[in-house]
């Protein structure tokens, strides 16, 4: 079985994390966001922090249905999940019931680096052979992109705010210095719901 | 139903009065495993248009999907068997740590007359497991209980923001009824 070592790039992975996220964050507006665990909801922090961004650091493989279950809540608002692969990975039979789900407002992102990169850059199935848009599409999504160079951002950016898009964009395996957002959950939960006009308990 | 009779013997009226409290509590998404004991409330969700039912592959996918549900301002109910919840475990700390309401039925296997032994070592921990994750547990054994307590179950959970689950035994569900066949 193929090995890496944290050394070795895999081919393809070449955009900057930092840079990706800040690209397809741009001009958010009123879109609801959920991060997964690890370096996604840092990325997301440092492209900035907003109410309506919900930063996952823990709960890991529940990114996108926390993101399902927004969208069916909210069918008027985009819902975008910006999530790692490996947070992907644990939680990929979501994949399946997304696609059975359709909810058309919801769009995932999946920042593929191949590694487990909280843990010391462990290689992750992506990088023995899974491919994750694959995956989504053999899962009953309709639209599917592999991203692999910056021209590709800005269109990219614009169909995960307009279509159920699932979205692999290759990133290098790099460790830029953590931003870390906020981390208290019930925190998180009730400035997301006050910044929707939803009433505390 | 008699203490004698383990299996159920015509379908109970209890399912769609359980029906009516989700619907009077205003449960707008109902995820679900697949599950004999759930079928008359996953059949009940599909049909109605005030409600989205949503099948899982795993149960911890219904935890996350309800803790969006609530970040977005709607009401979600879990509908699982005693198996399902091993599966949830981790994916409860997302409820704690963000002190949301979460609601869920779990259909009990593995006690009152069970047939099929690998039911019953998650049937057995199943109150402890959720105990363990912070969850307040209810169990129903009678039919003239159920309905209340999962109106009392919905009122802690969304009124006082707590997860709570409402475990429907064995005895009031039925026992699975094996059968060899014979050529």
């Amino acid at each position: 079985m193929a090995t890496l070592s944290p050394d070795n790039v895999p081919p393809g992975n070449l955009l900057d994390r930092r840079a990706v996220a800040a690209a397809l964050l741009r001009d958010p507006g009123d879109m609801l966001v959920v991060t997964g665990l690890g370096s996604t909801t840092y990325d997301a922090g440092a492209a900035g922090d907003r109410d309506l961004t919900f930063y996952l650091w823990g709960a890991m493989g529940g990114a996108a249905m926390i993101g399902l279950g927004l969208a069916l809540a909210r069918p008027t608002r985009r819902v975008l999940v910006m999530t790692g692969d490996g947070e992907m990975l644990m939680g990929l039979g979501a994949l399946a019931t997304i696609a059975a789900a359709a909810a058309p407002n919801l769009a995932i992102a999946v920042l593929d680096n191949g590694r487990y990169g909280e843990t010391g850059a462990q290689a992750s199935h992506t990088s023995l052979g899974t491919d994750l848009a694959a995956a989504a599409a053999s899962c009953g999504w309709r639209a599917t992109a592999t991203v692999t160079a910056e021209p590709e951002l800005e269109p990219l950016r614009r169909r995960l705010r307009s279509e159920p898009l699932f979205a692999v964009v290759r990133i290098a395996p790099s460790e830029p210095p953590r931003f870390l957002p906020p981390r208290d959950g019930a925190f998180l939960q009730h400035r997301f719901r006050a910044a929707l006009g939803l009433p505390a308990s | 139903m008699p203490d004698t009779q383990l299996h159920e013997a015509k379908p109970a009226l209890w399912p769609d009065a359980v029906f009516a409290v989700l619907q009077a509590a205003r449960i707008r998404q109902v995820a679900y495993v697949p599950d004999a004991g759930h079928a008359r409330l996953i059949e009940r969700a599909h049909a109605d248009p005030a409600m989205r039912a949503v099948v899982l592959t795993t149960e911890e996918e219904g935890v996350a999907l309800a803790a969006g549900a609530w970040l977005g301002g709607e009401r979600a109910v879990l509908l699982m068997q005693s198996s399902g919840v091993g599966n949830c475990i981790n994916m409860l700390s997302l409820i704690a740590n963000c002190r949301m309401p979460f609601l869920t039925l779990v259909t009990m296997r593995g006690e009152w007359g069970e047939f099929n032994p690998w039911q019953v070592p998650m049937g057995s921990a199943t109150p402890c497991v959720l105990q363990a994750m912070g969850v307040h547990v209810h169990r129903a054994d009678h039919a003239h209980e159920v309905a209340g307590m999962v109106a009392a179950a919905a009122a802690l959970a969304f009124d006082s923001s707590v997860p709570v689950a409402v475990l429907f035994s064995q005895r009031l569900i039925g026992a699975k009824a094996f059968r060899q066949e014979t050529p």
